[in-house]
Protein backbone atom coordinates (compact mmCIF):
# COMPACT_ATOMS: atom_id res chain seq x y z
CA UNK A 1 0.00 0.00 0.00
CA UNK A 2 1.67 3.51 -1.23
CA UNK A 3 2.08 5.38 1.69
CA UNK A 4 0.16 9.01 2.74
CA UNK A 5 3.17 10.81 0.98
CA UNK A 6 3.35 9.09 -2.37
CA UNK A 7 -0.35 9.24 -2.54
CA UNK A 8 -0.17 13.01 -2.24
CA UNK A 9 2.40 13.19 -4.66
CA UNK A 10 0.59 11.03 -7.43
CA UNK A 11 -2.70 13.78 -6.84
CA UNK A 12 -1.18 16.82 -7.50
CA UNK A 13 0.95 15.27 -10.45
CA UNK A 14 -2.30 14.25 -11.90
CA UNK A 15 -3.57 17.41 -11.42
CA UNK A 16 -1.12 18.85 -13.61
CA UNK A 17 -1.48 16.78 -16.40
CA UNK A 18 -5.33 17.91 -16.20
CA UNK A 19 -3.96 21.24 -16.34
CA UNK A 20 -2.40 20.87 -19.04
CA UNK A 21 -4.90 18.61 -21.46
CA UNK A 22 -7.31 20.96 -20.37
CA UNK A 23 -5.06 23.87 -21.66
CA UNK A 24 -4.71 21.88 -24.65
CA UNK A 25 -8.17 21.31 -25.11
CA UNK A 26 -9.17 25.16 -25.40
CA UNK A 27 -5.93 26.03 -27.56
CA UNK A 28 -7.62 23.13 -30.05
CA UNK A 29 -11.04 24.57 -29.85
CA UNK A 30 -9.97 27.72 -30.73
CA UNK A 31 -7.70 26.39 -33.45
CA UNK A 32 -10.55 24.25 -34.44
CA UNK A 33 -12.84 26.96 -35.17
CA UNK A 34 -10.54 28.82 -37.21
CA UNK A 35 -9.47 25.52 -39.23
CA UNK A 36 -13.50 24.57 -39.68
CA UNK A 37 -13.93 27.94 -41.51
CA UNK A 38 -11.19 27.77 -43.47
CA UNK A 39 -11.93 24.23 -44.74
CA UNK A 40 -15.73 25.69 -45.65
CA UNK A 41 -14.45 28.24 -47.38
CA UNK A 42 -12.05 26.22 -49.08
CA UNK A 43 -14.72 23.83 -50.62
CA UNK A 44 -16.48 25.96 -53.28
CA UNK A 45 -12.84 26.42 -55.00
CA UNK A 46 -12.41 22.39 -55.40
CA UNK A 47 -15.95 21.67 -56.23
CA UNK A 48 -15.91 24.30 -59.25
CA UNK A 49 -12.52 23.26 -59.82
CA UNK A 50 -13.99 19.63 -60.09
CA UNK A 51 -17.34 20.76 -61.99
CA UNK A 52 -15.29 22.35 -64.84
CA UNK A 53 -13.10 19.61 -65.53
CA UNK A 54 -15.95 16.83 -65.33
CA UNK A 55 -18.26 18.99 -67.57
CA UNK A 56 -14.32 19.55 -69.96
CA UNK A 57 -13.54 15.48 -69.90
CA UNK A 58 -17.47 14.86 -70.92
CA UNK A 59 -17.14 16.65 -73.68
CA UNK A 60 -14.19 15.97 -75.27
CA UNK A 61 -14.00 14.03 -78.42
CA UNK A 62 -10.89 12.06 -78.88
CA UNK A 63 -10.35 10.05 -75.81
CA UNK A 64 -7.86 8.14 -76.76
CA UNK A 65 -5.32 11.19 -76.97
CA UNK A 66 -6.53 13.03 -73.87
CA UNK A 67 -4.21 13.59 -71.66
CA UNK A 68 -2.45 10.85 -69.14
CA UNK A 69 -3.68 12.50 -66.09
CA UNK A 70 -7.19 11.94 -67.24
CA UNK A 71 -6.92 9.27 -68.85
CA UNK A 72 -4.16 6.96 -67.15
CA UNK A 73 -1.14 5.25 -68.70
CA UNK A 74 -3.11 2.41 -69.41
CA UNK A 75 -1.48 0.30 -66.90
CA UNK A 76 -2.25 -0.03 -63.60
CA UNK A 77 0.92 -1.38 -62.22
CA UNK A 78 3.04 1.24 -59.85
CA UNK A 79 0.62 3.06 -57.31
CA UNK A 80 1.45 5.85 -55.18
CA UNK A 81 0.03 6.59 -52.20
CA UNK A 82 -0.10 10.21 -50.72
CA UNK A 83 -0.91 9.80 -46.91
CA UNK A 84 -1.39 13.00 -45.41
CA UNK A 85 -1.33 12.99 -41.65
CA UNK A 86 -0.40 15.92 -39.14
CA UNK A 87 2.70 16.55 -37.47
CA UNK A 88 1.53 16.55 -33.73
CA UNK A 89 0.42 13.91 -31.86
CA UNK A 90 -1.74 14.11 -29.23
CA UNK A 91 -5.09 13.96 -31.28
CA UNK A 92 -6.92 10.90 -30.12
CA UNK A 93 -7.34 8.69 -33.32
CA UNK A 94 -6.49 10.81 -36.03
CA UNK A 95 -3.52 9.34 -37.19
CA UNK A 96 -3.97 6.32 -36.39
CA UNK A 97 -7.27 6.16 -38.65
CA UNK A 98 -6.05 7.25 -41.78
CA UNK A 99 -2.73 4.72 -41.35
CA UNK A 100 -5.55 1.83 -41.01
CA UNK A 101 -7.08 3.25 -44.00
CA UNK A 102 -3.83 3.27 -45.60
CA UNK A 103 -2.88 0.42 -45.01
CA UNK A 104 -5.73 -1.68 -46.05
CA UNK A 105 -5.05 -0.46 -49.25
CA UNK A 106 -1.23 -1.32 -49.34
CA UNK A 107 -2.27 -4.65 -48.27
CA UNK A 108 -4.93 -5.38 -51.35
CA UNK A 109 -2.51 -3.26 -53.86
CA UNK A 110 0.06 -5.76 -52.54
CA UNK A 111 -1.36 -8.63 -52.78
CA UNK A 112 -2.42 -8.32 -56.23
CA UNK A 113 1.15 -7.83 -56.72
CA UNK A 114 1.55 -4.41 -57.88
CA UNK A 115 4.41 -2.31 -57.02
CA UNK A 116 3.32 0.16 -54.05
CA UNK A 117 5.03 3.32 -53.34
CA UNK A 118 4.94 5.84 -50.73
CA UNK A 119 4.89 9.09 -50.01
CA UNK A 120 4.27 11.02 -46.36
CA UNK A 121 2.87 14.22 -45.46
CA UNK A 122 3.12 15.44 -42.52
CA UNK A 123 5.55 13.77 -40.00
CA UNK A 124 3.41 11.11 -38.10
CA UNK A 125 2.30 9.50 -40.44
CA UNK A 126 6.01 8.93 -41.40
CA UNK A 127 6.69 7.65 -37.96
CA UNK A 128 3.91 5.11 -37.92
CA UNK A 129 4.61 4.12 -41.67
CA UNK A 130 8.42 3.76 -41.77
CA UNK A 131 8.74 0.33 -39.68
CA UNK A 132 6.48 -1.63 -41.91
CA UNK A 133 6.64 0.01 -45.62
CA UNK A 134 10.07 1.81 -45.62
CA UNK A 135 11.51 0.59 -48.51
CA UNK A 136 8.02 1.66 -50.09
CA UNK A 137 8.45 5.16 -49.30
CA UNK A 138 9.89 7.47 -51.47
CA UNK A 139 10.07 10.54 -49.96
CA UNK A 140 8.39 12.31 -46.73
CA UNK A 141 7.34 15.72 -46.79
CA UNK A 142 6.77 17.82 -43.68
CA UNK A 143 4.85 21.45 -43.27
CA UNK A 144 5.83 21.87 -39.84
CA UNK A 145 7.43 25.30 -40.44
CA UNK A 146 4.61 27.38 -42.02
CA UNK A 147 2.07 28.17 -39.41
CA UNK A 148 -0.90 28.49 -41.97
CA UNK A 149 -2.29 26.05 -44.28
CA UNK A 150 -1.43 28.10 -47.86
CA UNK A 151 -2.25 26.93 -51.01
CA UNK A 152 1.84 27.16 -51.62
CA UNK A 153 2.78 24.08 -49.79
CA UNK A 154 -0.24 22.54 -51.41
CA UNK A 155 0.66 23.10 -54.61
CA UNK A 156 4.35 22.19 -54.26
CA UNK A 157 3.45 18.81 -53.01
CA UNK A 158 1.32 18.73 -56.22
CA UNK A 159 4.29 19.61 -58.29
CA UNK A 160 5.99 16.82 -56.83
CA UNK A 161 3.29 13.95 -57.94
CA UNK A 162 3.30 15.54 -61.36
CA UNK A 163 7.05 15.20 -61.76
CA UNK A 164 7.35 11.77 -60.74
CA UNK A 165 4.24 11.14 -62.96
CA UNK A 166 5.79 12.68 -65.75
CA UNK A 167 8.74 10.90 -65.14
CA UNK A 168 6.65 7.98 -65.67
CA UNK A 169 7.32 6.26 -62.09
CA UNK A 170 3.86 5.25 -61.31
CA UNK A 171 0.22 4.81 -63.07
CA UNK A 172 -2.57 5.48 -60.17
CA UNK A 173 -2.31 7.70 -57.30
CA UNK A 174 -4.28 8.00 -54.28
CA UNK A 175 -4.41 10.58 -51.50
CA UNK A 176 -5.35 9.83 -48.26
CA UNK A 177 -6.66 12.45 -45.29
CA UNK A 178 -9.38 12.44 -43.16
CA UNK A 179 -12.29 14.37 -43.73
CA UNK A 180 -13.82 16.80 -41.38
CA UNK A 181 -17.77 15.58 -40.66
CA UNK A 182 -18.18 17.16 -37.09
CA UNK A 183 -16.12 17.48 -33.74
CA UNK A 184 -16.31 13.93 -32.45
CA UNK A 185 -16.69 12.45 -36.24
CA UNK A 186 -13.56 12.62 -38.76
CA UNK A 187 -13.84 9.95 -41.93
CA UNK A 188 -10.66 8.73 -43.27
CA UNK A 189 -10.82 8.93 -47.14
CA UNK A 190 -9.50 7.01 -49.98
CA UNK A 191 -9.23 9.43 -52.93
CA UNK A 192 -7.93 9.00 -56.37
CA UNK A 193 -6.42 11.56 -57.99
CA UNK A 194 -5.00 9.73 -61.32
CA UNK A 195 -6.14 9.20 -63.19
CA UNK A 196 -8.99 11.29 -62.88
CA UNK A 197 -12.35 9.41 -61.24
CA UNK A 198 -15.49 10.53 -62.04
CA UNK A 199 -18.77 10.46 -60.43
CA UNK A 200 -20.52 8.72 -62.71
CA UNK A 201 -23.68 9.99 -61.22
CA UNK A 202 -23.26 13.38 -62.67
CA UNK A 203 -23.16 13.53 -65.74
CA UNK A 204 -26.78 14.66 -66.42
CA UNK A 205 -25.98 18.29 -66.23
CA UNK A 206 -23.47 17.74 -68.93
CA UNK A 207 -25.20 18.31 -72.43
CA UNK A 208 -24.15 22.38 -72.26
CA UNK A 209 -22.19 22.65 -75.20
CA UNK A 210 -19.24 25.05 -74.35
CA UNK A 211 -17.32 27.12 -75.94
CA UNK A 212 -13.61 26.73 -75.06
CA UNK A 213 -10.58 29.19 -75.67
CA UNK A 214 -8.24 28.01 -76.83
CA UNK A 215 -9.24 24.40 -77.30
CA UNK A 216 -10.44 21.74 -74.81
CA UNK A 217 -7.13 19.15 -74.62
CA UNK A 218 -5.02 22.90 -74.33
CA UNK A 219 -7.44 23.80 -71.50
CA UNK A 220 -7.72 20.04 -69.93
CA UNK A 221 -3.70 19.62 -69.86
CA UNK A 222 -3.25 22.78 -68.19
CA UNK A 223 -6.05 22.36 -65.20
CA UNK A 224 -5.39 19.09 -64.88
CA UNK A 225 -2.23 19.57 -62.74
CA UNK A 226 -4.05 22.77 -60.88
CA UNK A 227 -6.62 20.42 -60.53
CA UNK A 228 -4.25 18.09 -58.26
CA UNK A 229 -2.92 20.66 -56.44
CA UNK A 230 -6.69 22.12 -55.39
CA UNK A 231 -7.19 18.39 -54.37
CA UNK A 232 -4.38 18.34 -51.94
CA UNK A 233 -5.18 22.10 -50.68
CA UNK A 234 -8.66 20.47 -50.09
CA UNK A 235 -7.34 17.77 -48.16
CA UNK A 236 -4.99 19.65 -46.50
CA UNK A 237 -7.57 21.99 -45.07
CA UNK A 238 -9.56 18.96 -44.21
CA UNK A 239 -7.38 17.60 -42.51
CA UNK A 240 -6.09 20.45 -39.82
CA UNK A 241 -10.41 20.89 -39.33
CA UNK A 242 -9.96 16.93 -38.36
CA UNK A 243 -7.20 17.16 -36.27
CA UNK A 244 -7.83 20.28 -34.28
CA UNK A 245 -11.20 18.49 -33.46
CA UNK A 246 -9.98 15.24 -32.88
CA UNK A 247 -7.96 16.47 -30.53
CA UNK A 248 -9.91 18.74 -28.90
CA UNK A 249 -12.28 15.80 -27.98
CA UNK A 250 -9.27 13.32 -27.36
CA UNK A 251 -8.00 15.71 -25.06
CA UNK A 252 -11.72 16.72 -23.20
CA UNK A 253 -11.76 12.63 -22.61
CA UNK A 254 -8.59 12.84 -21.09
CA UNK A 255 -9.24 16.33 -18.50
CA UNK A 256 -12.16 13.85 -17.60
CA UNK A 257 -10.32 10.71 -16.90
CA UNK A 258 -7.75 12.73 -14.97
CA UNK A 259 -10.49 14.23 -12.64
CA UNK A 260 -11.81 10.57 -11.88
CA UNK A 261 -8.59 9.68 -10.88
CA UNK A 262 -8.21 12.68 -8.97
CA UNK A 263 -11.34 11.57 -7.22
CA UNK A 264 -10.50 7.96 -6.72
CA UNK A 265 -6.79 9.08 -5.39
CA UNK A 266 -8.72 11.12 -3.41
CA UNK A 267 -10.69 8.75 -1.45
CA UNK A 268 -8.37 6.51 -1.80
CA UNK A 269 -6.05 9.20 0.54
CA UNK A 270 -8.44 9.73 2.85
CA UNK A 271 -9.19 6.27 3.66
CA UNK A 272 -5.41 5.75 4.38
CA UNK A 273 -5.01 8.71 6.78
CA UNK A 274 -8.31 7.28 8.56
CA UNK A 275 -6.99 4.24 8.88
CA UNK A 276 -3.51 5.48 9.95
CA UNK A 277 -5.13 7.40 12.92
CA UNK A 278 -7.38 4.45 14.11
CA UNK A 279 -4.11 2.35 13.95
CA UNK A 280 -2.17 5.37 16.20
CA UNK A 281 -5.04 5.61 18.70
CA UNK A 282 -5.97 1.86 19.19
CA UNK A 283 -1.97 1.44 20.08
CA UNK A 284 -2.63 4.16 22.49
CA UNK A 285 -5.54 2.77 24.74
CA UNK A 286 -4.18 -1.05 24.33
CA UNK A 287 -0.66 0.56 25.47
CA UNK A 288 -2.79 2.54 28.54
CA UNK A 289 -4.45 -0.39 29.12
CA UNK A 290 -1.65 -2.68 29.55
CA UNK A 291 -0.74 -0.38 32.55
CA UNK B 1 -36.13 42.48 -68.29
CA UNK B 2 -33.26 42.71 -65.74
CA UNK B 3 -29.63 42.79 -67.63
CA UNK B 4 -28.43 41.35 -64.53
CA UNK B 5 -26.43 37.80 -64.03
CA UNK B 6 -24.58 36.31 -61.21
CA UNK B 7 -20.80 36.66 -60.95
CA UNK B 8 -18.31 34.38 -58.19
CA UNK B 9 -14.63 34.52 -57.33
CA UNK B 10 -12.80 32.20 -55.56
CA UNK B 11 -9.77 31.52 -54.93
CA UNK B 12 -8.20 28.47 -53.08
CA UNK B 13 -8.92 29.67 -49.67
CA UNK B 14 -11.80 31.42 -49.50
CA UNK B 15 -15.00 32.62 -51.97
CA UNK B 16 -13.68 35.93 -52.63
CA UNK B 17 -16.08 37.43 -54.26
CA UNK B 18 -19.99 36.86 -54.90
CA UNK B 19 -22.18 39.37 -56.21
CA UNK B 20 -25.94 39.01 -57.92
CA UNK B 21 -26.18 42.24 -59.84
CA UNK B 22 -23.88 42.50 -62.02
CA UNK B 23 -24.02 43.57 -65.59
CA UNK B 24 -21.16 43.19 -67.30
CA UNK B 25 -17.84 41.49 -66.37
CA UNK B 26 -14.65 42.11 -68.64
CA UNK B 27 -11.73 39.81 -68.24
CA UNK B 28 -8.45 39.26 -69.76
CA UNK B 29 -9.42 35.85 -71.43
CA UNK B 30 -6.31 34.06 -73.10
CA UNK B 31 -6.67 35.51 -76.69
CA UNK B 32 -7.86 38.76 -75.57
CA UNK B 33 -10.38 40.93 -73.59
CA UNK B 34 -13.57 39.59 -73.19
CA UNK B 35 -16.73 41.37 -71.94
CA UNK B 36 -19.31 39.27 -71.16
CA UNK B 37 -22.87 40.47 -70.55
CA UNK B 38 -26.15 38.33 -69.63
CA UNK B 39 -27.14 35.14 -71.55
CA UNK B 40 -23.84 35.06 -73.23
CA UNK B 41 -23.12 31.56 -74.27
CA UNK B 42 -21.81 28.84 -72.48
CA UNK B 43 -17.84 29.41 -72.51
CA UNK B 44 -14.93 27.88 -70.25
CA UNK B 45 -11.61 29.81 -71.05
CA UNK B 46 -7.96 30.68 -69.29
CA UNK B 47 -7.46 34.16 -68.19
CA UNK B 48 -3.83 35.75 -68.40
CA UNK B 49 -2.67 38.64 -65.94
CA UNK B 50 -4.68 41.48 -66.13
CA UNK B 51 -7.69 43.07 -64.78
CA UNK B 52 -10.95 42.19 -64.50
CA UNK B 53 -13.55 44.51 -64.12
CA UNK B 54 -16.67 44.36 -62.82
CA UNK B 55 -19.73 46.42 -63.51
CA UNK B 56 -23.25 46.57 -61.31
CA UNK B 57 -25.68 49.60 -62.21
CA UNK B 58 -24.29 51.34 -59.00
CA UNK B 59 -20.78 50.81 -58.93
CA UNK B 60 -17.43 49.89 -60.79
CA UNK B 61 -14.90 47.17 -58.88
CA UNK B 62 -11.28 46.20 -60.83
CA UNK B 63 -9.46 43.46 -59.98
CA UNK B 64 -5.82 42.21 -60.66
CA UNK B 65 -5.47 38.68 -61.27
CA UNK B 66 -2.65 36.38 -62.41
CA UNK B 67 -3.83 33.33 -63.55
CA UNK B 68 -7.46 32.01 -63.57
CA UNK B 69 -10.01 29.94 -65.48
CA UNK B 70 -13.35 31.22 -65.90
CA UNK B 71 -16.54 29.19 -66.71
CA UNK B 72 -19.66 30.86 -67.94
CA UNK B 73 -22.97 28.80 -68.00
CA UNK B 74 -26.79 29.51 -66.82
CA UNK B 75 -25.83 32.93 -66.37
CA UNK B 76 -23.12 31.84 -63.72
CA UNK B 77 -19.87 33.24 -63.95
CA UNK B 78 -17.53 31.88 -62.18
CA UNK B 79 -14.19 33.02 -61.91
CA UNK B 80 -11.20 30.13 -60.20
CA UNK B 81 -7.88 32.30 -59.41
CA UNK B 82 -5.42 31.28 -56.98
CA UNK B 83 -4.11 34.96 -57.00
CA UNK B 84 -6.18 38.09 -56.85
CA UNK B 85 -6.25 41.59 -55.60
CA UNK B 86 -8.66 44.15 -55.35
CA UNK B 87 -7.32 47.58 -56.80
CA UNK B 88 -8.28 49.29 -53.90
CA UNK B 89 -6.10 46.90 -51.47
CA UNK B 90 -3.15 47.03 -54.28
CA UNK B 91 -0.82 50.09 -53.61
CA UNK B 92 2.50 50.99 -55.01
CA UNK B 93 4.94 48.84 -52.12
CA UNK B 94 2.67 45.63 -53.35
CA UNK B 95 2.64 46.34 -57.00
CA UNK B 96 6.81 46.77 -56.88
CA UNK B 97 7.22 43.54 -54.77
CA UNK B 98 4.66 40.90 -57.46
CA UNK B 99 6.59 43.22 -60.33
CA UNK B 100 10.05 42.18 -59.24
CA UNK B 101 9.05 38.34 -58.49
CA UNK B 102 7.67 38.86 -62.19
CA UNK B 103 10.83 40.30 -63.46
CA UNK B 104 12.96 37.21 -61.84
CA UNK B 105 11.29 34.95 -63.31
CA UNK B 106 11.07 36.27 -66.80
CA UNK B 107 15.14 36.38 -66.57
CA UNK B 108 15.41 32.61 -65.73
CA UNK B 109 17.17 30.92 -68.72
CA UNK B 110 14.85 27.88 -69.20
CA UNK B 111 12.07 28.91 -69.23
CA UNK B 112 9.07 27.73 -71.87
CA UNK B 113 7.63 30.03 -73.95
CA UNK B 114 3.88 30.10 -72.91
CA UNK B 115 5.41 30.92 -69.28
CA UNK B 116 7.29 33.45 -70.43
CA UNK B 117 4.71 34.97 -72.53
CA UNK B 118 2.74 34.82 -69.47
CA UNK B 119 4.66 36.57 -67.56
CA UNK B 120 5.82 38.95 -70.15
CA UNK B 121 2.14 39.67 -70.09
CA UNK B 122 1.98 40.24 -66.26
CA UNK B 123 5.08 42.55 -66.26
CA UNK B 124 3.29 45.01 -68.96
CA UNK B 125 -0.02 44.62 -67.21
CA UNK B 126 1.51 46.13 -63.52
CA UNK B 127 4.00 48.84 -65.46
CA UNK B 128 0.72 50.36 -66.80
CA UNK B 129 -0.89 50.36 -63.37
CA UNK B 130 2.32 52.20 -61.97
CA UNK B 131 1.29 54.73 -64.62
CA UNK B 132 -2.25 55.21 -63.40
Amino acid sequence: MASLDDLKKRISSVKSTQKITKAMKMVAAAKLRRAQENAEKGRPYSEKMNNIILNLSSGISDKENAPKLLAGTGEEKTHLCVVMTSDRGLCGGFNTNIIKKAKQYFQKILKENKILKIITVGSKGYDQLKRQYKDNIIEKISFKDSKNINYFDADKVGKIIIDRFEKKEFDVCAIFYNQFKNVITQIPQEQQIIPLKSNEEKETDSNTSYEFEPEEDEILSNLLPKNISTQIFKAMLENSASEQGSRMSAMDNATRNAGEMVDKLTIQYNRSRQAAITKELIEIISGAESL
Amino acid sequence: MSEEFKVEIVNPEKSFLSKENVTEVVVPAFEGEMGILKDHISIISFLKPGIIKVYSKSEENKYFVEDGILEFKDNNLSILTSSIYSMTDLNRNKIDQILKEAEKESSVDNIDDQKKYLTDQKIEVLKNLNLN
